[in-house]
């Protein structure tokens, strides 16, 4: 079939924002030199003791967690049939895709030779470990995630036929995506299963998968709703009028859904400290630590969300959807890197150097520069006027 | 969307029957199998109250696996003044531990240990690499294929021993770098570089049972001289390399806190939860989306239901109205007809009479005009 590539809108105007992402992306640019020309030596603070840094603890484990509104929100509308999301699913699998290629993307950053990542799937798998557990279902999810964002691209490019195919899978591809996240999202947390001599025991726990698994639900709950703050700010002239009409309700239900589930894994939390006996931690400097991540960044916008449900205060939601994010990035880097070789002292611990923490920045930001062309030419924030009416 | 049921499920059960052959392979679950190492593996018993911090086994380490020459010679004891690790060009190392304030009655001896890969007997590094490039040698030694090493670095999380360490510094072909217990020499039928040299018999190569029978002999004959425990022999599921010490390991820079539960077991659980999912969860998801759409479907028959209902009543309503209102102009159209009726038989009786009045009134005329005819 025959197809005319449609209009595409590639203006850039020399805005502040513009001119910010422009030098992060050049920067970005040069530390990629760097480090495929010196090795991670060059760039990271790495070493022998400390082999896993913030690219790791903040582009993979948080990068993962945060993309998990895909799945929340695919199922929420289709398994669960809550169809007043279905605007919400498209911009969620798109940040989803975006979010889990970026994962792949900082990969090769850290991994030593980027060329052999499909090895554990094609070449040498080894079954006995979670992180191939891991590699196969992000490669997996990948592939779900692509071909659920694939309609919206046939729907600008107008191949209506194929379009049609997809569409036909959304319900099997939804299940699978639930099953992959489950998978995943929970392995990622069993990946220090295998170190409970490294990691701090308030933070050590068999329950770490669920732990991993629960925590991701509230995360992309959290990550739908800040997405959809930004995004009305920045994207409002994008939106169509369901997006608009339902948005509000997405917002609230997410609240109150994620305040259900944070208010559930606080229980499960302390039930890990009961069934440890880890009381005692509680009363050094890391039980304040670890407290502050409970109760500041689980507790505080786990009230805040009921607050905001019960209220229908859609800005409140918000608050608490900004909490609960760096809520689950305090986790996952307190797992990865505050709590991890504890027991070491502090010249042998790790901190990052500037350049990792750019070269992280740098792939956030090639996330968001993806993101904004595919809103502006794609229909994810509207429906295309072809296809409206369909579901 | 035209999905069937038949159809749906069908799909789940290629999807779950597709993971569970792709991710289920080398999940054990939790069963209660202990593996006790290889038969006739090799080991080496390393003891501390022999050695003197030469450092003549690094040197050996250094020539066997052909690294660079290091900054400072092998020689100068000084760096032993700080703690070290193993490196990428430095496979062992030798530390020196001051003894504890406590035995101040005994002739203080400084204690020197050596460091390496201790060559798990169910290694973590083996069990965390996802390219399963490290392999625990039926001999004992854990090797290492850096022909598959992504370079993840996850070896180096799992490794309770901190002993892998990685190139960082190589920008394209970066290697995992640990002792090999030279298994090459091995192989040659000589001892590995560090044993060879070791010129107090610190290190003693051998079969690891025979090697645990001997250190347990030492500990028995010279109860004063070791503290009762063979470091190596069940940590983290035991080791191929043991230890014996005077004083307890903690002071010496071993970890006494690791348990004796290997790497492979810690992960075993959340391993074998991963079928369980894919098995459950199409089973527990349609079930979700079946009740959801079941009450998607009762509430729009309820709701017809109702819609049914509200439009019969409606109509029985308008019926019986239609009726009454039928019987009403029925009846009045009968009163009426009954009046038109009876106005008209009225009207008709009425002309009747009058008619006959008539006639009577014509009989009697020309009885009248007779009369008159007859007056005439």
């Amino acid at each position: 079939m025959a197809f005319k590539l449609p209009p595409v809108s590639l203006k850039i105007e020399a805005t502040p924002g513009n001119i910010i992402t422009g030098i992060i992306l050049i920067l970005g640019f040069g530390l990629t030199v760097m480090r495929f020309y010196g090795g991670l030596g060059a760039v990271t603070n790495l070493d022998d003791t400390n082999p896993w840094g913030i690219w790791i603890g903040f582009d993979l484990l948080c990068g993962v967690a945060l993309a998990a509104g895909g799945y929340v929100t695919s199922a929420s509308c289709y398994v669960f049939g809550l169809k007043r999301y279905h605007s919400a699913v498209r911009p969620a699998i798109l940040t989803a895709f975006l979010g889990y290629a970026l994962v792949v993307f900082a990969l090769h950053y850290d991994v030593g030779r980027p060329w052999r990542l499909p090895y554990p799937i094609f070449v040498s798998p080894g079954t006995s470990s979670l992180l191939f557990e891991v590699g196969l279902c992000v490669f997996l999810y990948l592939n779900v995630l692509f071909i659920e964002f694939t309609p919206a691209a046939f729907e600008w490019l107008g191949l209506s036929k194929i379009r049609g195919i997809v569409m036909k899978m959304t319900m099997a591809l939804t299940i699978f995506g639930v099953i992959l996240s489950t998978l995943h999202q929970s392995s990622l947390g069993a990946l220090f299963l295998i170190s409970p001599s490294k990691l701090h025991p308030l933070w050590y726990s068999g329950y770490l998968p669920v732990y991993f698994f629960i925590s991701s639900m509230f995360a992309g709950m959290s990550m739908v709703i800040f997405e959809g703050s930004l995004a009305h700010r920045y994207l409002h002239d994008k939106m169509d009028e369901t997006h608009l009409k339902e948005s509000d309700g997405v917002v609230l239900g997410f609240s109150k859904a994620a305040s259900f589930i944070m208010m559930g894994y606080l229980g499960i939390k302390v039930i890990g400290l009961a069934i440890d006996n880890n009381w005692h931690y509680l009363f050094t400097g890391w039980g304040a630590w670890f407290l502050l991540e409970l109760l500041g960044f689980v507790g505080l916008p786990a009230f805040i969300y009921a607050i905001a449900a019960r209220d229908k205060n859609v800005k409140l939601a918000r608050i608490a959807s900004v909490i609960a994010v760096l809520g689950i990035v305090f986790n996952r880097l307190n797992i990865s890197i505050v709590a991890f070789n504890w027991h070491l002292p502090a010249a042998q611990r790790y901190m990052p150097s500037w350049m990792e923490i750019v070269t992280s920045v740098f792939i956030v930001t090639v996330g968001i520069t993806v993101y904004r062309f595919i809103t502006a030419n794609m229909p994810v924030l509207y429906e295309h006027p072809d296809y409206k009416h369909e579901h | 969307m035209a999905i069937t049921r038949r159809k749906f499920l069908g799909w789940m059960g290629c999807a779950a029957a597709g993971s569970a052959t792709l991710a289920g392979t080398a999940a054990y679950g939790a069963s209660n199998k202990e593996f006790k190492g290889h038969p006739g593996s090799f080991g080496v018993l390393h003891d501390t109250t022999r050695c003197i911090g030469c450092r003549k086994c690094e040197k050996a380490c250094n020539e066997v696996n052909k690294m660079p020459d290091p900054k400072v010679p092998f020689e100068d004891l000084s760096v032993l003044e700080t703690e070290r690790r193993t490196s990428v060009h430095t496979h062992t190392v030798v530390n020196r531990y001051a003894p504890s304030k406590q035995a101040s009655s005994e002739k203080q001896h400084p204690i020197f240990v050596k460091k390496q890969c201790n060559h798990c007997l169910e290694p973590a590094c083996a069990s965390a690499c996802f390219v399963k490039a490290f392999k625990k040698d039926k001999k004992g030694p854990v090797g290492y294929d850096e022909t598959l090493c992504v370079g993840c670095r996850y070896c180096m999380v799992a490794c309770p021993f901190n002993i892998p360490a990685y190139e960082y510094d190589n920008p394209l072909t970066p290697r995992v770098m640990k002792c090999t217990m030279c298994l090459p020499r091995i192989e040659e039928g000589k001892l590995p570089g560090c044993v060879e040299i070791c010129p107090r018999e610190a290190l003693v190569f051998g079969k690891r049972d025979d090697l645990i029978r001997e250190a347990r002999m030492r500990i028995q004959k010279y109860p004063d001289l070791y503290v009762d425990h063979i470091y190596g022999e069940h940590e983290m599921g035991g080791t191929s390399w043991l230890y014996l010490s005077k004083v307890p390991f903690s002071q010496i820079g071993m970890r006494e806190d690791l348990g004796t539960t290997s790497a492979p077991q810690m992960t075993a659980g959340a391993l074998s939860a991963v079928p369980i999912v894919v098995g459950l969860w199409p089973v527990l998801l349609t079930g979700i989306y079946a009740i959801s759409k079941r009450k998607d479907k009762v509430a729009e028959e309820e709701a017809q239901e109702a819609i049914a209902h509200v439009k019969e009543e409606a109509e029985t309503a308008l019926a019986s109205e239609l009726a009454k209102l039928k019987e009403k102009m029925t009846k009045e159209k009968e009163t009426a007809v009954t009046a038109a009726v009876k106005k008209a038989m009225d009207e008709a009786a009425a002309a009747a009479q009058a008619e006959e009045k008539a006639k009577t009134e014509e009989q009697k005329a020309p009885e009248a005009e007779s009369d008159v005819e007859e007056e005439k």
